[in-house]
């Protein structure tokens, strides 16, 4: 009899009143939830959007700040030829590094697909160990070490292939490919483990299935198979991928200083730095940020989109 | 059926020339060589006396194995006028406490956010997604000021608590929660009686191993490395990695004493990965993204 009462109760409830209703029953909800939201929003969202407003503003931390209209964007574009290197350097790594990587950790895990599950173990590690520490990148200022001692030079010389030492990362042309070699070698994260589980998830009923039906090679397989068994999991190494692609300042700055020669490799990591960390002009650099954004949404759409094609 | 299957096993296996096997374990092999020779490499330098170093051409082996750089890295630390133990401290007090506090709030959030269907709980997740789509620096730049505002300025609350809302361990644990935990399983456990959140305590987190440890060491990976920040000026809350990062900048003297320092630093996280491995991969075959 209450039963029958409470269910004419929901019919005549309103669209708010029946949210209202259930945001009592589920309370519990939002006090697990809170407070990793207050957090989440203080650190991550709230950042993200005021920086939307806060760019069109002079804001410096100490004055109130002025409403500009599209001037920080203006001068950005037009004035800051150190922007525009920026620019062109973020989304040139971005270019190389995100698909370099991403291709290479799938490209990896399918390899390593096949093997004994001890020895599929170890290999495991030794793909994904230079992305463990942060700080392993500092090895190759001694394999690329300026002097003789360096494992390069002491080698390319022995060789008689140069005569003098090279100064790797005080060279212009050599930052930008030495950078993007090492950020490849540390590239093998997350993304890289994510692709191994899910090809051990393909259920192999569906390779013999195929097999019958006409699959001739392990191509085929791949891409018939393989990849649109995996979707979820190629979007989201595709996301780790752009993500890590776009992080990418760190490497430049201790292999080849900040700024580093003839701005080779300035990225917008480091022009955020300049003027958020050092200038406090917060108004320029949330311009700047949302430049960043806006580019980092366009990459993930294009994956999005390209990975729809998948098997097809 | 007129194609010939070969079988292994008694199952079939499929469409595998040899050819194409031989050709990619040779390249698996060239590949793992060219990954692992830098670390290698440094763990060798790590172990060479001082002569040794000054080879020239550098050699790819250690002819009389030494322990000296790690003892000289010792007595170049306990030179620093902040006594090095600080140090290790430091890092150690902001990893446990930045993954403590990612672990307790990220895997209440990650039960709710997949087992109650409150109002809005499809919203938080999406913010939650999206923000693995966007690296961290687009948010620093206001986070800074944040932090400031806060007053966490010289404080490392404002390295720990940014950690405690980091989002990828809460997706990894959420996904994982939605493909391991029947929701029948806890209904039954409401029906008897317990409370939300205990059934979040004695049901779900004992069934959700492999995703708390990945967290944890997701958390631990990020925070162990934790070098030179702009939030902390004072030397004794400074970090381990940077006290090292000191060492390295004296230039080519040290490179032994910096090998060690470097093999210090990347021995701990692989010990981590090798004890949670099959526990981690685990959690990531639930880890796609559903669009």
């Amino acid at each position: 009899m209450s039963k029958k009462k409470e269910t004419v109760a929901v019919h005549n409830m309103s669209k708010a009143q029946w949210t209202w209703h259930l945001m009592k029953q589920y309370k519990v909800g939002y006090f697990m939830t809170i407070p990793f939201m207050i957090l989440f929003f203080a650190f991550t969202v709230i950042p993200v959007f005021a920086s939307v407003f806060v760019a069109f503003t002079d804001w410096n931390l100490l004055q109130t700040p002025n409403f500009v209209g599209f001037q920080n964007f203006i001068t950005l574009f037009l004035n800051d030829d150190l922007f525009i290197i920026a620019l062109k350097n973020t989304i040139l790594f971005a270019v190389v590094v995100g698909p370099g990587s991403y291709i290479m950790s799938f490209v990896i895990a399918w390899f390593i697909n096949e093997l004994d599950p001890k020895v599929r173990a170890f290999v495991t590690l030794v793909f994904y160990a230079p992305s463990l520490t942060g700080s392993a990148y500092t090895i190759f200022q001694y394999i690329f070490s300026s002097d003789a001692y360096g494992l390069v030079n002491g080698w390319l010389m022995n060789f008689g292939l140069i005569d003098a030492p090279i100064r790797w990362f005080q060279t212009e042309q050599y930052i930008f490919p030495l950078c993007i070699i090492i950020s490849l070698w540390m590239s093998l994260n997350t993304g890289f483990l994510a692709s191994i589980a899910g090809l051990q998830g393909v259920d192999r009923a569906q390779y013999e299935a195929a097999a019958v039906d006409g699959i001739t090679n392990r191509w085929q397989e791949l891409w018939y198979v393989t990849l649109p068994n995996m979707k979820e999991t190629l979007m989201f190494s595709a996301v780790l991928s752009i993500t890590g692609a776009f992080g990418f300042g760190g490497i430049v700055t201790s292999m080849a200083g900040d700024p580093p020669t003839g701005y080779v490799g300035y990225t917008l990591t480091h022009h955020l730095g300049e003027y958020s960390g050092a200038r406090m002009e917060f108004g320029y650099a949330s311009a700047i940020s949302f430049v960043l954004f806006l580019i980092q949404i366009g990459a993930n759409m294009a994956i999005n989109r390209a990975l729809s094609k998948v098997g097809k | 059926m007129s194609k010939k299957l070969r079988t292994r096993r008694h199952r079939v296996v499929l469409n595998r020339s040899s050819g194409g096997d031989m050709g990619i374990t040779l390249l698996l092999f060239i590949l793992g060589v060219i990954m692992f020779l830098p670390l290698y490499y440094v763990l060798i330098q790590s172990l060479k006396p001082l002569d040794e170093l000054f080879y020239y051409p550098p050699k790819f082996y250690v002819i009389n194995p030494t322990f000296q750089n790690f003892a000289d890295l010792f007595n170049l630390m306990s030179e620093s006028w902040v006594p090095f133990s600080r140090y290790i401290f430091n890092t150690v007090y902001i990893t446990f406490m930045g993954t403590a506090g990612n672990l307790i709030l990220g895997s209440l959030c990650a039960y709710a956010l997949s087992k109650i269907p409150f109002p809005g709980h499809g919203f938080f997740f999406q913010l939650i997604v999206k923000s693995l789509m966007i690296s961290s620096a687009v948010a620093g730049t206001l986070q800074f000021v944040i932090l400031t505002k806060l007053g966490f300025m010289d404080s490392q609350w404002a390295i720990i608590l940014p950690t405690w809302a980091s989002t990828l361990g809460l997706y990894l644990m959420k996904q994982f929660i939605d493909a391991n935990i029947s929701t029948e399983m806890l209904e039954s456990a409401r029906l008897d009686g317990a409370g939300e959140f205990r059934t979040f305590w004695s049901i779900a987190m004992p069934l959700v191993k492999p995703a708390w440890l990945t967290l944890i060491v997701q958390s631990f990976q990020g925070l162990w490395n934790t070098g030179a920040s702009i939030f902390i000026q004072s030397e004794d809350l400074k970090t381990l990695n940077y006290a090292m990062s000191q060492v390295l900048s004296a230039g080519i003297v040290r490179q032994g004493a910096v090998s060690a320092s470097t093999v210090i630093m990347l021995i701990v996280p692989i010990i981590v990965f090798v004890v949670s491995q099959s526990n981690i991969i685990e959690t990531m075959a639930t880890s796609g993204m559903k669009d």
